[in-house]
Parts: C-alpha cells; structure tokens; sequence
C-alpha cells in the first residue's frame, strides 16, 4: 500500500473564467494529521471536494487510499470519512434516526465510537438535529463519520462557528480518532491554536495556489524574524530574496524572511546595523507574514524559491 | 503524579519544545524523580490534548539526551543518572557548541580577545554561582 493517503497531480479546477484550485500537486502522507490552511476562498473546500470525487476537476488527478477519485467504489468510499463545511444534518432527524440511517451504509460501524463522540459534545440522544446548537451539531456530525471506521478523515472547517468547549472536544475527538493506528486525518481551519496543537504536516493555499506544503515544525523554522538596531534610521532595504515582511520602526528594521541564507545573512549584516537579533515568533505570525505580507511583488504567483515546496522542505 | 504539563498554543515555543523544557524543568525541581514511570505518548497526548507525534518527538529528544529511559514492554521512565557520554560524544558536543559560540561572536563583529574575555567572565560567574 502508497505511503500517501492522498496524492494530487496538477489538481486545476475553473468555476467559468474564474480559477479556483490551480496546479496543485499535494502529498498526504498516511498516518499523518494534515492540517490544509489558506484564506477564504483560497480554494480549500474545492481541493477536498476533488479529492473525494464529489466535483471533477478542469484538469490533473487525484489519488485516494490509492485510487483514482474520479471512480471510487463503495468499498473505498466506506473508508473515507467526510465532514462537509458547515456540520449539515438533516433537521428533522433525532439521534438515534441519525444513527439507524447512516450505520447502515457502513460494515464497520462503530457504535461504542458514535456514543463516546456524542458524550464528548453532551448532545442529549432525543433531541431533534434542527434544535441543536452549532456544538451538538457538530457533536452529531463527527460522530457520524467517525463511527464508521473510516482510514482517512476529511474534515472541512470542522471548528467554524464552535464555543471554545465544543473546539476542545472537537480536538479530543480527533486525538481520540488517532488511537487507530495509520489513521490519516486532513482538516482545513483557520485557527493556528489548532493548527499547533494537531497537524504534524501543513499546506497553505493562497489564491488557488499551493504556497507551501511541509511539515510544521519545517514551516516554523523557515520562517524566521530578525530585528536589526540601527543608530538612526534604518536604510533603505536592498532587494532580498526570500523578505516577506519589514517594518521600519524607530531605529528598529524588523525583517521578516523565508528559507534564510548564507547570502542574506551577508547582506543582512551589511547593512549597518549595531546589532541583529533573531527574536523568535509564534505560529501566527509566521504564517500571518507569509500569506498576508506587506511587500507585494510574490503575489499572485510567487517565486519558486519563496514557496516551500514538498521537493525542498518535506 | 503532582507533576502537570502545561501547553501554551501561540507562543514562539513550539509544543514539543515546552514538553522538553518542563519535564527537564520538573527534573530539576525535584518534582520528577529518577525512576518514576512518565505517562506513556498515547496517554500524554490525549491529557495535553495534543497530535501524538508532538509527543513523541519531545519523548525522543528527552530520551536522546538521557533525560529519560525508555524499558521495552514497560515504558518510558525519568533517567536514574545524568547522561553520561562516551569521551568522544563529548568532544564532539563541546565542538559544536564552540563553533556556535565563535561563528555568531565573529558574525556580530567581536574581536577574538573579547570572545576570549566573555568567555572567561562567563565560566567565572559560573565558578561564583556554585560556591
């Protein structure tokens, strides 16, 4: 069996003229949590649904479980688990309808999982699914589609719209849901607390491109701040590869920069200053400054040695 | 056990890197003693609410370093002594963190006297804040 739970191939989707997902070449190794990161609209949610051959791409191919999305057969689809955006449900279902509705399409359904997950976000089992709250609803959701079994979860945005409680128990199910061994999980979020606490590799998407793909602690240490002392004020910055971010405060210059090198190293100490120090930073700015940096000339299409590829950095 | 990870997510500490620091901290403080049973990755991993490669990673570093042992089919226990090199691991330890110490002096424009002069001042505050 692949190593890869999933693998896409120049993955390219339009809605019209309007490119959606572009060129996406994504590797998901099994057993891994994948945490998929991007903005809004950054093509996430069309990755995912190409993946499970829900929406057919413009161009390029994907790989599930080792088979091609495009023609999954029920016995594989029964090994995909699948939380669409939103935690859908049908509202006039109670619980245990849920329950007797979906466990039947499953040879593997797990009751005892779909109890524990249900206790997890305390949803009473008689309550109708249009009287949830968004938590129990969730609660509901993912205990559906972990009660089967399933070796590779897709989760889209499983923490939209979640109180702090429900986020937590969100997590402990996922923790929970690893206890199978070679269980590949894949969600997308905008919360970086939760990126830090689950995902051991990331993709970031960034207007239908892939930016980088490694794994996290990769990603955090390629992304590297430095602030440069100056007596007076800073000069001005020479072109330097791999800068996404400087701010010039005082007689501060505050560098943002990727994949750091021996080269901007040199030209980092040319520049005059009385001292440079590396100050650490969290997650969140790391990934803040990468997608959302000042400087502007990356973008859309950012250079090849800026983007942390799966070649390089995995 | 009295002892408690705490995890913070945001900070410019990575979660493995906490684990390490704490539980050589706990050491140091006594609040872990040699021969005490850790919790087991699996364990940890769900307490802490945590990717359970996280841990793993920070039980490899501590067992790596001596810090922790682990006994098949037992667990993973605190380390009953201080890790103890071979003489050529040592050198080879000190080597590297020599070079560290001379690339990031020189880089940051120090003279080879004051890299010398820091360095005397260092292992004398050491000498003062053992006696």
């Amino acid at each position: 069996m692949s190593d890869l739970a999933i693998q896409a191939r120049r993955l390219t989707r339009y809605f019209g003229a309007k490119r959606v997902v572009y060129d996406l070449n994504l590797s998901v190794p099994r057993g891994s949590i994948f945490g998929f990161l991007g903005r809004n609209g950054s093509g996430k949610t069309t990755t995912l649904r190409m993946i499970l051959g829900l929406l057919s791409p413009s161009w390029g191919e994907s790989l599930v479980l080792g088979h091609d999305s495009r023609c999954l057969s029920p016995a594989i689809r029964a090994r995909i688990g699948y939380l669409a955006e939103g935690h859908p449900v049908h509202g006039w279902m109670r619980v245990k309808d849920a329950q007797a509705y979906q466990s039947r399409f499953y040879p593997r359904w797990n009751d005892e999982l779909f109890q524990s997950v249900l206790a997890f976000f305390r949803v009473d089992p008689n309550t109708r699914a249009r009287n949830m709250s968004r938590g129990e609803r969730a609660g509901l959701c993912l205990a559906m589609t972990l009660a089967p079994e399933p070796d590779l979860l897709i989760l889209d945005d499983p923490a939209i719209g979640l109180d702090p409680v429900a986020r937590r128990s969100l997590l402990e199910s996922m923790v929970y849901a690893t206890r199978k061994a070679d269980r590949t999980i894949i969600f997308s979020s905008h919360l970086l607390a939760d990126i830090e606490r689950m995902a051991d590799h990331i993709a970031v998407l960034d207007y239908s491109i892939l930016r980088a793909q490694c794994s996290l602690e990769t990603f955090r240490s390629c992304v590297q701040q430095f602030v440069l002392t100056f007596d007076g004020s800073p000069p001005r910055l020479p072109p330097m590869r791999g800068l996404i971010q400087s701010i010039s405060r005082g007689s501060q210059l505050r560098l943002m920069l990727v994949n750091v090198s021996q080269d901007i190293r040199t030209t980092m100490q040319g520049l005059g200053a009385m001292r440079i120090d590396e100050v650490p930073i969290s997650l969140e700015d790391a990934f803040v400054s990468y997608l959302g940096g000042t400087l502007e000339s990356d973008r859309p299409t950012p250079s090849p040695e800026l983007a942390l590829s799966a070649g390089g950095l995995s | 056990m009295p002892f408690e990870i705490a995890i913070s997510t945001g900070s410019a500490v990575p979660i493995y890197r906490q684990i390490v620091d704490q539980i050589c901290r706990g050491i140091a403080a006594g609040k872990l003693t040699a021969g005490e049973q850790a919790p087991s990755v699996r364990a940890l991993a769900e307490d802490l609410v945590l990717n359970p490669n996280t841990v793993a990673r920070a039980y490899a570093d501590l067992i790596r370093d001596g810090v922790l042992e682990a006994q098949k089919g037992k667990g993973v226990f605190v380390a009953k002594r201080r890790p103890i090199y071979t003489k050529a691991e040592r050198s080879r330890r000190l080597e590297a963190s020599l070079d560290a110490y001379v690339n990031e002096g020189i880089k940051l424009g120090f003279t080879a006297e004051e890299l010398h002069e820091a360095l005397e001042r260092k292992l004398a505050q050491f000498q003062t804040n053992r006696e």
